[in-house]
């Protein structure tokens, strides 16, 4: 049995934090080991949204799955679509052969996702230890990248629109426009959080040195993304084990040593602008072309080609029915995430279904070093730490 | 000392205070939807005769991830088929979009309708006949 239902002697308390608090983001059931306000021992339980989504895997088409991915970190859907992409992607062996234009489309996508992500985060953190202001403006921004995102997609939260060798659909008319106009007005909003957060007394008080993990820990925990890197530890997947056009733009990764929730906000801070660097060299870099492969293998052919075309529309039945067929064998692919690393594990028998998918969730590895990083602090100290951390549980739970 | 960090955070608050409102009053007025709107489904019909399009060949019902789509055929009397009932289960539908895309036929689209609220589950349950007289503004 785990240490934090043991009670040893009179002065501790065992205390039951949610499913359902407001503070969990999501249905975390927290058990702490209580002496006075100081916690002992602790424990998350997770699991309470669990849907099955890696075994619904094994029954659908590679096409097929791709919706579903939107909904294991729901306030990121874009990034998510590119993980599970990227490695089916790899598993075929077309990963070099996807357009150009594509691939900065994707990283379009893919960084205005970190950026809603990130407020998403900052928003929910200071409402949870107090300062109500700051949610109704970084929401504000958030709303005009999801506004971007319906345009390009026309969906506003689960968007399905990377695809299997490429993008859904070209951007719209107007969305480079809406993109520039965000990439110049965002700075300024950046700074404005600053100013009402991070000089904050009552800010310092809530988050400094508070919820410390050591670098040597948070390796070991296996934790990735902006939580390591709040650790000192220098590591990001966009970086060191380059995909898409990455290697090819200009970008720092920002990494304090304290280790607390302070460090770990000013790493997510940081990030917010580094994304918005990537995109506005992305606007200046993006060339003309075509947005998907021409692979008829593996994708969907056009319409006009399925209608004019009988062979094409046979083929198309069949790559809807049953599925491409994979080649077999076993790819792992992760995407630096805002979360973390979001892995997909793909395991083909060559038929069009994965024999198995296993989903390296971020946020169910960051929950698992929680109760190192709130043990003997005090009972608030909790809300900041989940704030910090900033997990998902339709991802962790899967 | 904290009257100072309080004064930082009202600077930033008073600024907005003299500008306009971002939000929308939704009942009244209503942001407008994009071109590319992924919302309820509506079945296409032939302009020139009027006869709906869906041939079925069972494609969407295949794709779709919640297999929330059914159709029933009917043999026409030159032998080709029509779908005879054709039911969309809006309560599992994910709005992914896919059995959209894969229609060799373009008979099936989606609109900008998005209010689709009921009382009752088997509302949701969309028929033939409501998905073809689906308005959306292109008409």
């Amino acid at each position: 049995m785990n240490e934090a239902y043991v009670v040893n002697n009179e002065r501790e308390v065992i205390l039951n934090v949610g499913p359902q608090h407001p503070a969990t983001h999501g249905v975390l059931r927290y058990v702490v080991k209580l002496d006075g306000e100081r916690i002992v021992d602790s424990d998350p339980q997770v699991g309470f949204l669990h849907r099955g989504i890696e075994k619904l895997a094994e029954y659908m088409t590679y096409h097929q799955f791709n919706p579903y991915t939107d909904r294991l970190d729901y306030l990121a859907s874009m990034n998510n679509n590119l993980a599970y992409v990227m490695a089916v992607e790899k598993l075929l062996g077309i990963t070099d052969q996807i357009p150009e234009r594509a691939q900065y489309i994707r990283v379009i996508m893919a960084e205005l996702g970190r950026i809603a992500s990130h407020l998403v985060w900052l928003a929910t953190h200071a409402l949870d230890i107090g300062a109500m202001t700051v949610f109704l403006y970084s929401f504000r921004e958030r709303e005009y990248i999801i506004d971007m995102f319906e345009m390009a997609c026309g969906n506003r939260l689960t968007y399905n629109y990377i695809r299997i060798g490429g993008v859904a659909r070209d951007l719209p008319d107007g969305f480079m426009d809406r993109l520039k106009e965000f990439t110049k007005l965002f700075y300024g909003k950046v700074k404005e959080y600053h100013q009402l957060l991070t000089k904050n007394r009552i800010w310092l008080k809530r988050t400094k040195d508070v919820g410390y993990i050591s670098k040597e820990d948070a390796i070991n925990y296996g934790i990735a993304g902006p939580c390591t890197r709040g650790s000192g530890v220098d590591w990001d997947l966009r970086r060191d084990m380059p995909y898409l056009v990455y290697p090819e733009l200009n970008f720092e990764i920002p990494v304090y040593d304290e280790g607390d929730v302070y460090a770990r906000y000013l790493v997510r801070m940081d990030e917010m602008v580094q994304s918005n660097r990537i995109l506005e060299q992305c606007i200046e870099k993006i060339p003309d072309g075509p947005v998907m492969i021409d692979e008829p293998r593996y994708v969907w052919e056009p319409k006009e080609r399925i209608m004019m075309n009988n062979y094409a529309l046979m083929k198309h039945f069949v790559k809807v029915v049953k599925g491409f067929k994979a080649p077999p064998g076993e790819v792992y692919f992760g995407a630096e995430n805002p979360k973390g690393e979001l892995g997909f594990y793909i395991y083909s028998t060559g038929e069009g279904k994965p024999y198995r998918l296993k989903i390296r969730a971020p946020s169910f590895i960051n929950i698992s070093a929680m109760p190192k990083m709130v043990k003997g602090g005090l009972i608030a100290d909790i809300i900041s730490v989940i704030g910090s951390l900033d997990f998902v549980f339709g991802e962790c739970d899967r | 000392m904290l009257f100072n960090d309080l004064r930082k955070g009202l600077a930033v608050t008073i600024k907005y205070l003299f500008t306009h409102a971002v939000t929308c009053q939704y009942p009244d007025e209503r942001l407008e939807v994009p071109e590319r709107a992924r919302w309820l489904h509506k079945l296409e019909t032939f302009e020139d005769s009027g006869k709906i399009k869906c041939i079925d060949c069972g494609l969407c019902e295949r794709i779709c991830p919640s297999k929330c789509i059914k159709i029933t055929p009917v043999e026409n009397e030159d032998h080709t088929k029509n779908a005879a009932q054709y039911e969309i289960d809006l309560g599992r539908c994910l709005f992914c979009g896919l059995c959209v895309e894969v229609c060799p036929e373009l008979a099936l689209s989606m609109t900008d309708k998005y209010e689709l609220a009921e009382y009752d589950r088997e509302k949701f349950v969309y028929t033939k006949e409501q998905l073809l007289n689906v308005k959306s503004k292109e008409g």
